[in-house]
C-alpha cells in the first residue's frame, strides 16, 4: 500500500510540475491542483498508515493497547484541503478575469509588467 | 501579566474584520474605523512588547491542550517586536489608504481584507505550531491576492497571474516539508521539534527537509533566484497596498526563516553556505536591478529584494552579532520600505506619472515635502547617523569574524549601489527641471484634495519618518533590543523552556 501510494504521489508531483511549467494558463492550474493533491496524499503517507484501527482508547483502559492511526494527519488534510480549495477557487477566477483582460491565456505574452519602462 | 495579552492583536484585528464587513458600502465609516481600530492595536502591540520586555515570553495554549499536543501561540521578545513594527506599519498604510485609495476599490471591500492580511501577520508572527503557521501563510496570502487585484487593471491581473503562481508554490513546497517533518518527528510544536529533530537518526533527511523549507520560505522572502514574482508585481496594485507589501510580506518569509533555522534545524556548514550564496547573490541582483529601471515603484521593488539580502545574510553568518545585525535590518527595513511607498504613492498623485525621467522640479514646487522626503530615503542608503547605517556595522564587523569576505564585498556593494540608485532618483525626481506633463483628466491629483485627505496622507509618512529617527538616534535602544532577540534565538533554551513549561 505505501509503495502504491509513493508512486501516485510521485506521479502527481511531476505531473503537477510539468504542467505547471507548460506556458497555458489553464494548465497551470491544472498543475497546481495535482501538486496540492500530492502534497495532502503525502502527509497521509506520512502520517503512518494503520488499517482499521480507530484512534479510540477502549472504556476499561487510559491509554492505546494497539497501533492505532494517527488522526492528526487526517485533520492536516482536512484544513490543506479547504485552503487549497479556497486558492484554487480564486485561481480560476483570477485565470478567467486575466484571460478576458489581457486577450490572451499563453504566459509568455503576459509580459507587460515586466516590461522595462 | 495576563497570558491571553498574546493573542489580543489577532482578536482585535479580526473584530475590526468583521466589523468593517457589516459597513461594506459606507465608505465613510469604513476609514474612520480602520484608523481607530488601528490606533488601539498599536496601543495594544506596545502592550504587549512592553509585558513581554519586562517579563520574558508569554505564551498561550489553545484550548488549553498540553503543550506539545495543542496549538502554542508564543510571544518572545522576536514575535512581540514585530507584531509591533506590524501594528506601527499598519495605522501608517490604514491612514494611508484613507488618504489615497479611490472609493471604487474601498467599495469592494479593501478594508476588511486589509484588517484581514493584517491578521495573517499578527498570527504568523505569534504562532508556535509549524502548521499553524502554513495556515497563517494562507490567510496572508489569500487576502494579498484581492488587495493586488481589487480594481481589476490589466498590469494588477497580470502581476497578480505572476505572484499567485509562485506564491502559491512555496505554499505547496511548505506544506510538503511540513509532511516531511511530521513523518520524521511526529510533532508540529516548534519547540518540540527543536528537540526532535536533532535526535532523528536519518540526517540525510533531515537536511532535504531544510532546504524544503528554505525554498518554502525563499520564494517568500524573494531572494536571489525566486524572486522574480515581486518585480512583476509590486508597481501594479495602488500604492497603499504595495506599501504593506513592500514593508511587510517578504519580512514574514524572513521572520520564518530566521526562527526554523534558531528553532528547529540546526545551520551546518552546507547550508550555511547556501545561505551565504544565497545572501550576496540577492543584494547583488536586486542592486543591478534597480539600477536600470526608471519607474519609481519598480525601483524601490529591486531595493526591497536587494536588501533583503542584509537580513539572510545575517542569518547565515550565524554568530549572535550577525543575528542581531540582521534584526537590526529587519527592523529598519519595515519602516523605511512602508514609508517609500507610501511617498512614490505621494509622488504619484502630484504628477500622476511613475517614470523617473518624466518627474522632476519637485524640490522647487514642494521644498519641505522633500526634505521629509529626504529622511526614509537618506535612512534606507544609510547615511550615519540615520537608521540603515548601524546594521550593517554590525554584519560588516561579524564578516570580519568569520572570515567572510564575500558577504563584506556584497554588503558594500550593495550600500554602494544604494546610495547611487537613491542619488540618480533625488536628481531626477526632486532637483532635475522636469518637462511638462500633460493633466490626466479625471485623475485626482494632490491639489484638488480636501484637506482632510491630504492629512490622511502626509500624517503617516511624517509619522513613519520619526519612527526612523528614532531607529538611527536611538540606535543603542534599538542595538539592546536586536542583542537580546539574538540572544533568545541562538541560545533557544529559553523558548523552549516557556512553551513546553518546563
Amino acid at each position: 500500500m505505501e509503495i502504491l501510494l509513493a508512486i501516485i504521489i510521485g506521479t502527481l508531483y511531476a505531473s503537477g510540475i510539468y504542467m505547471i511549467l507548460r506556458r497555458s494558463l489553464v494548465k497551470l492550474i491544472i498543475g497546481i491542483i495535482l501538486l496540492g493533491n500530492g502534497a495532502n496524499l503525502l502527509i497521509f503517507l506520512l502520517g503512518r498508515i494503520a488499517k482499521g484501527a480507530p484512534p479510540i482508547i477502549p472504556e476499561d483502559s487510559k491509554v492505546f493497547l494497539d497501533a492505532y492511526s494517527d488522526p492528526l494527519p487526517q485533520a492536516l488534510i482536512l484544513t490543506a484541503i479547504v485552503i487549497s480549495f479556497g486558492l484554487q477557487s480564486f485561481a480560476i477566477v483570477l485565470v478567467k478575469r486575466a484571460h478576458k483582460v489581457v486577450k490572451t491565456d499563453d504566459l509568455d505574452e503576459m509580459n507587460a509588467t515586466d516590461e522595462y519602462s | 501579566m495576563m497570558p491571553q495579552l498574546v493573542i489580543y492583536p489577532l482578536i482585535v484585528q479580526m473584530l475590526l474584520a468583521i466589523v468593517l464587513m457589516f459597513v461594506w458600502s459606507k465608505i465613510s465609516w469604513q476609514r474612520t474605523i480602520s484608523i481607530v481600530g488601528s490606533i488601539l492595536n498599536l496601543g495594544i502591540a506596545v502592550w504587549l512588547f512592553s509585558s513581554v520586555w519586562q517579563h520574558g515570553s508569554h505564551t498561550v495554549q489553545a484550548g488549553n491542550w498540553q503543550p506539545p499536543f495543542g496549538i502554542t501561540f508564543v510571544a518572545d521578545t522576536f514575535a512581540a517586536t514585530m507584531v509591533l513594527l506590524t501594528a506601527i506599519a499598519g495605522v501608517a498604510v490604514s491612514s494611508f489608504s484613507a488618504g489615497s485609495v479611490i472609493p471604487a476599490r474601498l467599495k469592494f471591500g479593501f478594508f476588511p481584507i486589509f484588517h484581514f492580511l493584517l491578521l495573517g501577520l499578527n498570527g504568523a508572527f505569534l504562532t508556535g505550531d509549524i502548521f499553524n503557521l502554513y495556515v497563517w501563510f494562507e490567510i496572508i496570502i489569500i487576502t494579498s491576492f484581492v488587495l493586488l487585484t481589487i480594481g481589476g487593471e490589466k498590469a494588477q491581473l497580470e502581476g497578480a497571474v505572476k505572484y499567485f503562481t509562485l506564491n502559491i508554490l512555496a505554499s505547496i513546497i511548505f506544506l510538503t516539508a511540513i509532511a516531511v517533518l511530521y513523518g520524521l518527528t511526529g510533532s508540529l510544536n516548534m519547540a518540540d521539534l527543536a528537540a526532535k529533530v536533532a535526535a532523528v537518526e536519518n540526517r540525510t533527511l533531515v537536511q532535504v527537509n531544510a532546504l524544503l523549507f528554505l525554498v518554502g520560505f525563499g520564494i517568500k522572502s524573494a531572494v536571489f533566484p525566486l524572486y522574480f514574482w515581486l518585480p512583476a508585481s509590486y508597481h501594479t496594485p495602488p500604492s497603499a497596498v504595495s506599501a504593506i507589501f513592500g514593508g511587510l510580506l517578504t519580512k514574514v518569509g524572513v521572520y520564518a526563516l530566521m526562527r526554523v533555522f534558531t528553532l528547529i534545524f540546526d545551520v551546518d556548514p552546507f547550508l550555511e553556505n547556501v545561505l551565504l550564496a544565497v545572501a550576496v547573490l540577492t543584494l547583488f541582483s536586486g542592486a543591478v536591478g534597480a539600477i536600470v529601471q526608471k519607474n519609481i515603484r519598480k525601483i524601490f521593488s529591486y531595493l526591497v529584494i536587494c536588501h533583503i539580502g542584509y537580513m539572510i545574510a545575517g542569518l547565515g553568518m550565524m554568530t549572535e552579532i550577525a543575528i542581531a545585525g540582521a534584526v537590526f535590518y529587519l527592523i529598519h527595513d519595515i519602516t523605511v520600505k512602508t514609508n517609500l511607498f507610501m511617498m512614490s504613492g505621494v509622488i504619484y498623485k502630484i504628477k500622476a506619472n511613475h517614470n523617473i525621467k518624466k518627474l522632476g522640479d519637485f524640490y522647487a514646487d514642494y521644498p519641505k515635502m522633500s526634505l521629509l522626503f529626504a529622511i526614509p530615503l537618506f535612512s534606507l542608503v544609510g547615511i550615519p547617523p540615520l537608521s540603515g547605517f548601524w546594521p550593517k556595522l554590525s554584519l560588516i564587523s561579524a564578516g570580519w569574524t568569520t572570515e567572510n569576505y564575500m558577504v563584506i564585498g556584497g554588503i558594500i556593494f550593495a550600500s554602494f549601489v544604494t546610495l547611487f540608485v537613491i542619488v540618480k532618483l533625488w536628481g531626477e525626481v526632486f532637483w532635475k527641471t522636469g518637462e511638462k506633463l500633460p493633466e490626466t483628466r479625471n485623475f485626482p491629483y494632490f491639489k484638488k484634495l480636501t484637506k482632510m485627505k491630504k492629512t490622511q496622507m502626509m500624517a503617516p509618512i511624517i509619522f513613519l519618518s520619526i519612527v526612523s529617527l528614532y531607529l538611527g538616534f536611538g540606535a543603542e535602544n534599538i542595538q539592546a533590543l536586536s542583542e537580546r532577540i539574538a540572544f533568545e534565538l541562538m541560545d533557544n533554551q529559553e523558548y523552549i523552556n516557556a512553551v513546553l513549561r518546563k
